[in-house]
């Protein structure tokens, strides 16, 4: 009977969704359990007969832990919960099911068929006995802070961000019904009656409204304002990374906002003007760090900040010297802010990217603009993706190639047009040959490019061909992999300790160890997935048969769209023992003990296994290999480096 | 009901020797025919015996009416032996609640599964066997009968046309009778479906179901759940949502002229099967006047059981405060200097506001002053009233414009396993209720927690010195935190003493255990529920105390007995919280039924039944002058309650999950609610009391209006990171200390 409760409360999660009509277990389970309880050949009417009731106490059971659940003020139903509901019927509870987490069991599919299982992992006793033993959990304590000093909360760590970007969001969008939903309506059913009326109603909103968007800083406010941007265009660069770094991560800076986007906008106008490269660049971090933050709605703001950004990619000049200074490098890093703010800020009724893109190609289609405004469009152009590149730049390649030819092979020459046109000539190269790459099929003639592309033609044909090589090198590390990693953002960086315990002999030979839950192949489809954000390497170690260990990195990176590259480093020597170290992925949250899962995987050269990682790319000889994983938990304080021994 | 007549005339309570309780019988509410009087669609209570057989069809409550006016004795001996169980609970696992669950689990003989049935329905505590001589059997609403009222056979296909024909029918009447013929639509679509269920016409039911179970209000949602999973009769016997449903009649209420539109045509249409349903098993509440909106419907439906019968709360409530005792306050001689010319008006005015019940002359509405046998002040008292009132004087006037400051107590690390908190008066200790079965307790203040010495080294302490009680304290054992092991599932309600020496604890586990905070030991298990206790809750004057439970039956005890003192028996569904009126006269609870009702201490009466919440009851609190109880609940919604009139006041929106913590400021003028949803927030209970016009009429019928103003009344809304707000508590000068357990996920 046991079993039957073990095995059917999964069913209930799927009730859930239904409506509430009688949903009854399928017989099919009935028949099911009985075997496994060992009873052969029930009938069918005992079956449906076993299911109803079934059904139905596993209901009651269910509504009677929810009780249990509401007063134990949880949201979430846990296996004790069950089993104080069964108690209640007197019923023994289900000795021994305890479980981490809230919904222990599994999902799978496949024939059409979806099952869910209880996933017992066996556990090897002797790993058990050899773990050190865990982190005795930290004790209940009890913190207290204000969560409202005379009914206003302040901003402090232990509270929430004042206003949550839906929150600003709603306020730009919609003044009016963020203060007061109710009386907003109330208002304008009454201004249908009397107008006057309404109007005051109207004012009283106003006034309700009005000490929500006037900006008065508090004291604290002004002076975190005050150092903030103090340290950002200061001369110290540590001081700067901490505030570029509060930027990016405080929470409760949006009633600065306006304050920042101000700082910054002016700050760009006088800085062109005095050609200060330097405070340019350093505002153009700042932006960056704005828009990096999660709880900023920086819409309400972008008629201050595009501006300067633009002006930061377009700017005839920017710096004193510029034949000497590197100001290009601000040209692309601000024509990447440009294309990150129209990812996320363009929408249809503001059109920024539309806009931009106007903006930009008729400054470089007009004769008149100089090379670094030119650079700097075509380097806004470019950041905006393929498509852009597709449609604005390539056609113009010919006549954009004929100026570069002009002013490099011309007889008068001032210098300083001779390097922007180097500039702008390698920029176009380089974004243009990915491009092209795609767009062109694979025989790449030197001639058909010169009569396409005119001056440009050769050079970018030989970078076309090489875009392809990296291209196919990609594309066969992709179609071999099927490991998939749904991942934070870890990052691990290879050390070799020089010969600790290296015994010389075949060892077996490769360790991965990956922070928090790495899953592999168990619950996805074996479909390459699509990372997350940052980068991810992995590094898998094998040696091969000639004992010549060979460690293989692969980085995991979004912007390839989950095409892990493949790089492959002979290991100096066979007597060196790999370790792995791990560095904190900055994913974790300071203070809190994560639970870790290190998952192992070592690759045997032997081969035959459920679940294959194969690599062929670059030079291992890694034929089909087994993963043995063992899962192990560890608390620890943070993901510090930890090493294992290979057994 | 009956579980009320059974433990009401209980002479027993120790304490109180008020002879009283005979002529508070009286006073039970007794629902009156209407003055047609043709159909009787109420059951009238019988007060003769040769009406007994018809009884047997009619309430329990009407049963128990009759019981306690005639077989007053019988039930006192039923109490005694309910009294003799409760001392022996493992001989009788099957007593009180648990009845119909053990045996229908246990899968035992249908005799000892209608025999526990019959224990539950007759509600007293007893088993089946030793229940039958106790009561006369022609008495006993026996199980059989109750179901067979479900036997009478129609045909079962015709089901679905009666039903949409009476909706046809109601859909076409006039608007204003609309509303409230609608009523109907739920009692009947449960009797009817419950009727083909028992009557095994399975695959009608499901379709009956099916058809119209998406026309029933959201708020019944729950109740439908439960409803949809019955689909045999043998799963009605043992389903004690169902057995409720049968027991007790539905309350409607209803204008005389829609109650006479829906007769006629039912007359007209001989549908005797829906008027068997009305006649049989709902109870219509008819009132002369104007039909109510439907607005007005809603705001009092929602309950297992309809609407409270207006007689229900008619019954006289003293709410008013007991006087205070009168203490000289030595004009503080030490505080003196501080509060200058500056203090000194300040100190005059809040005596005067805030203890306005403290003036010579008796309030009217409050309750005799030995009503409730009270305990004598002890001189430690007098030292803590003398600081309070000290403290009283340093108290900030809250206000829309001074609103309070919030402290807030995280509990980390407890995995979410944080159940209950509570503080004590003066704020100064913190307890813990935990899912591990443990009990903390912290002291917020530099003062460590101590122990009181063993024995042996007590018998060294020289009594007479002055400082004998620093000296029997343990300095060793001084730290900020005290666990209390003892209760063997997880704790879900705890209440300190008034004078700090005494924690109470309920769990899990059956038992309410009292522990002393002098040695840190568990002095006294209260056993007698034997199912969860919710909650537990100390009398603002200590001694007493009220707990409630899955058993459906709050029970009142006092620390000295290990028997409880009350039984207030009558809920349909868990009883999920337990306060005490500061008067100490009155307890009320929230039920999973969706009502709250409030009982008299003194008789054990029902005096007041409260109907509007859409979902089970989780927070209630009662305004410092004891007029206003507030309550919240699992739909995230505040209700306002004025007792003394019966009447629902105010219903505040915002909360967008269970309202766990209720409290109001020390001068009532804010309500501060804490919620699942990680917020506090601050209503002007002032305004909310004020803006209600109580004329005559909306006393007289309960027809309450209700303004929607909730957004004006809400003062300010906190969000907390994710730390959900389970307890929140005013100190003596208006801070509000807030705590709850941070929930990382």
């Amino acid at each position: 009977f046991k079993t039957v409760f073990l095995n059917v409360f999964l069913m209930m999660a799927e009730e859930r969704r239904q409506k509430q009509c009688s949903v009854v277990l399928p017989t099919e389970s009935m028949k099911a359990m009985a075997e496994s309880v060992g009873v052969g050949q029930l009938q069918e009417d005992s079956c449906v007969a076993l299911s109803e009731e079934v059904s139905y106490r596993i209901k009651e059971i269910a509504q009677d832990a929810l009780k249990f659940m509401h007063h134990g003020k949880r949201r979430k139903l846990t296996t004790s919960d069950i089993d104080h509901a069964l108690k209640l019927k007197n019923v023994e509870p289900l000795y021994g099911f305890q479980s981490q987490e809230f919904i222990p069991f599994r999902f799978a599919s496949g024939g059409g068929r979806e099952l869910h299982f209880y996933e017992e992992k066996e556990v090897d006793l002797s790993d058990i006995i050899n773990t050190p033993l865990p982190r005795v959990p930290l004790d209940v304590s009890l913190k207290a802070h204000w969560l409202s000093i005379d009914g206003v909360q302040p901003s402090i760590p232990e509270n929430p961000p004042p206003a949550t970007k839906e929150q600003q969001k709603k306020e730009s969008t919609e003044p009016l019904k963020a203060v007061k939903p109710g009386q907003e309506e109330e208002g304008s059913i009454q201004a249908k009656g009397q107008s006057a009326t309404s109007a005051e109603v109207k004012g009283k909103e106003k006034l309700r409204m009005k000490p929500r968007s006037t900006h008065e800083l508090s004291v604290e406010q002004q002076l975190y304002y005050k150092e903030i941007t103090e340290a950002c265009v200061g001369s110290c660069e540590a001081k700067r990374a901490e505030a570029l770094q509060s930027i990016a991560t405080d929470p409760g800076l949006y009633q600065m906002l306006p304050r920042f986007s101000t700082f910054i906008s002016e700050g760009v106008r006088v800085n062109v003007v005095q050609n200060n490269l330097a405070l340019l660049i350093y505002l153009m971090r700042m932006v960056k760090a704005l828009m990096d933050n999660p709880t900023l709605y920086l819409e309400k703001y972008l008629h201050e900040l595009l501006p300067a950004v633009v002006t930061c990619i377009v700017s005839k000049q920017l710096c004193l010297r510029p034949d000497v200074d590197n100001h290009w490098a601000l040209r692309d890093f601000a024509a990447r802010l440009m294309a990150q703010s129209c990812k996320t800020f363009s929408t249809t009724t503001n059109n920024i990217q539309s806009r931009i893109t106007k903006t930009f190609t008729k400054a470089w289609l007009d004769d008149k603009t100089q090379w670094t405004t030119r650079y700097g469009c075509i380097a806004g152009l470019s950041e905006l993706g393929a498509d852009v590149i597709k449609t604005l730049i390539i056609p113009r390649l010919a006549v954009e190639g004929a100026r570069i030819k002009a002013v490099m092979e011309g007889p008068v020459v001032s210098n300083i047009d001779k390097i922007g046109a180097d500039h702008v000539q390698s920029l176009l190269l380089k974004h243009c040959a990915s491009v092209v790459a795609k767009m062109r099929p694979a025989p790449d003639v030197m001639e058909q490019y010169r009569a396409d592309f005119g001056y440009l033609g050769p050079m970018l044909c030989s970078h076309v061909v090489k875009a392809r090589a990296q291209a196919a090198l990609q594309a066969q590390t992709v179609n071999r992999t099927t490991l998939t990693i749904t991942q934070p953002r870890p990052s691990l960086s290879v050390s070799q300790s020089g010969g600790v315990g290296g015994s010389g002999g075949p060892r077996t030979p490769s360790i991965i160890k990956v922070p928090s839950s790495l899953t592999l192949m168990s619950t996805r489809p074996a479909t390459p997935t699509q990372p997350s954000p940052p980068a991810t390497k992995y590094i898998v170690m094998a040696t091969s048969a000639g004992a010549a260990s060979t460690q293989q990195v692969i980085t995991l990176s979004s912007s390839q769209s989950g095409s892990p590259v493949t790089s492959t480093v002979p290991s100096g020597s066979t007597s060196l023992q790999p370790l792995v170290k791990l560095e904190s992925g900055g994913g974790t949250v300071a203070g809190s003990r994560p639970l870790q899962k290190y998952i192992v995987v070592s690759l045997p050269s032997s081969s035959s296994s459920s679940s294959s990682l194969e690599h062929k790319g670059g030079t291992t000889a890694t034929s089909p290999v087994t993963i043995e994983t063992s899962v192990k938990s560890e608390r620890s304080e943070s993901p510090a480096t930890h090493t294992h021994s290979p057994h | 009901m009956t579980r009320l007549a059974v433990s009401a005339p209980g002479e027993k309570m120790a304490a109180v020797q008020d002879g009283g309780s005979e002529p508070e019988g009286e006073k039970e509410p007794q629902p009156e025919l209407p003055s047609d009087g043709s159909s009787a669609p109420a059951a009238t209570p019988a007060s003769k015996p040769e009406e007994q057989q018809q009884q047997q069809q009619q309430t329990l409550l009407a049963v128990l009416q009759f019981l306690k006016r005639n077989k007053l004795i019988e039930s006192v001996d039923a109490l005694r032996r309910e009294a003799g169980l409760a001392d022996e609970p493992d001989e009788a696992p099957g007593s009180e609640a648990g009845g119909g669950v053990g045996g229908a689990a246990a899968g035992s003989a249908d005799s000892a599964d209608a025999s526990a049935l019959l224990s539950r329905v007759a509600g007293a505590a007893q088993s089946g066997a030793a229940s039958a001589p106790a009561k006369g059997g022609e008495d006993q609403p026996d199980v059989s009968v109750v179901l067979s009222a479900y036997s009478q056979q129609g045909d079962p296909s015709l089901y679905q046309v009666y039903y949409s024909g009476l909706k046809k029918f109601i859909e076409s009447v006039l608007d204003c009778h609309r509303a409230e013929l609608s009523q109907l639509f739920y009692p009947l679509f449960v009797h009817m479906y419950l009727e083909l269920v028992y009557n095994n016409h399975e695959s009608e039911a499901k379709a009956f179901f099916e058809k119209f179970s998406g026309d029933q209000e959201c708020y019944y949602q729950d109740d439908l759940r439960v409803l949809s999973g019955l689909t045999k009769k043998e799963h009605m016997k043992g389903n004690e949502t169902l057995l409720d449903f049968r027991t007790s009649k539905f309350v409607l209420r209803i204008s005389r002229d829609s109650y006479q539109l829906l007769k006629r045509h039912l007359q007209e249409r001989q549908n005797n099967q829906i008027w068997n349903i009305i006649q049989e098993h709902l109870y219509i509440d008819i009132f002369d006047g104007m039909p109510r909106s439907k607005s007005q419907i809603d705001s009092m439906s929602g309950s297992l059981a309809g609407e409270a019968r207006r007689e229900a709360n008619k019954a006289k409530v003293f709410y008013g405060l007991l006087k205070e005792p009168e203490i000289e306050v030595p004009l503080d001689d030490e505080d003196e200097e501080a509060e200058n010319e500056e203090g000194k008006p300040k100190k005059k005015k809040p005596k005067k506001d805030s203890m306005g019940s403290k003036s010579k002359k008796q309030d009217p509405n409050a309750p005799q002053q030995n009503r409730i046998p009270l305990p004598e002040l002890k001189d430690s008292d007098k030292l803590d009233k003398i600081m309070y009132m000290k403290e009283a004087t340093k108290r900030i006037r809250l206000g829309p414009e001074t609103l309070p400051s919030i402290c807030f107590y995280t509990f980390l690390n407890v995995y979410q396993g944080l159940t209950a908190v509570d503080f004590t008066d003066d704020s100064s200790l913190i307890a813990g209720g935990f899912a591990d079965s443990t009990v903390r307790v912290w002291s917020v203040t530099p003062k460590k927690l101590r122990k009181v010495k063993s024995a042996a080294d007590l018998s060294l302490i020289d009594k007479e010195s002055d400082d004998v009680l620093e000296r029997i304290m343990d300095e060793k054992t001084a730290s900020e935190s005290k666990i209390l092991y003892g209760h063997s599932g997880p704790v879900y309600g705890v209440s300190f003493s008034p004078d700090r020496n005494y924690l109470l604890s309920s769990s899990e586990d059956g038992t309410v255990r009292l522990w002393s905070l002098q040695t840190f030991t568990c002095l006294v298990a209260y056993k007698g529920h034997n199912y969860p206790v919710w909650d537990t809750q100390f009398s603002p004057y200590g001694y007493y105390f009220v707990s409630g439970g899955h058993d459906r039956v709050a029970r009142l005890w006092a620390t000295d007995h290990y028997q409880p003192l009350r039984m207030f028996a009558g809920h349909l569904g868990d009883i999920t919280c337990t306060r005490f009126h500061p008067n100490s006269n009155y307890v009320a609870t929230g039920s999973a039924d969706r009502t709250i009702r409030l009982w008299d201490v003194l008789n054990g009466h029902c005096v007041r039944v409260f109907t509007g919440h859409k979902g089970p009851i989780h927070s209630l609190a009662f305004s410092p002058n004891g007029k206003y109880l507030a309550s919240g609940s699992t739909d995230g919604r505040v209700l306002l309650w004025d007792l003394g009139h019966g009447l629902m006041i105010g219903e505040l929106k915002g909360h967008t999950d269970t309202v766990y913590a209720l409290k109001f400021s020390r001068d009532g003028e804010i309500l501060a609610s804490g919620s699942m949803d990680n917020t506090v927030r601050l209503w002007d209970a002032f305004k909310a009391f004020d803006d209600v016009e109580t004329d005559d009429f909306t006393a007289a019928t309960g027809h309450i209006h209700l303004p929607d103003n909730s957004q004006e009344l809400l003062l300010g809304t906190y969000l907390t990171k994710a730390t959900p707000v389970i307890h929140l508590h005013f100190t003596r000068r208006n801070l509000l200390l807030a705590a709850g357990s941070y929930n990382s996920q």
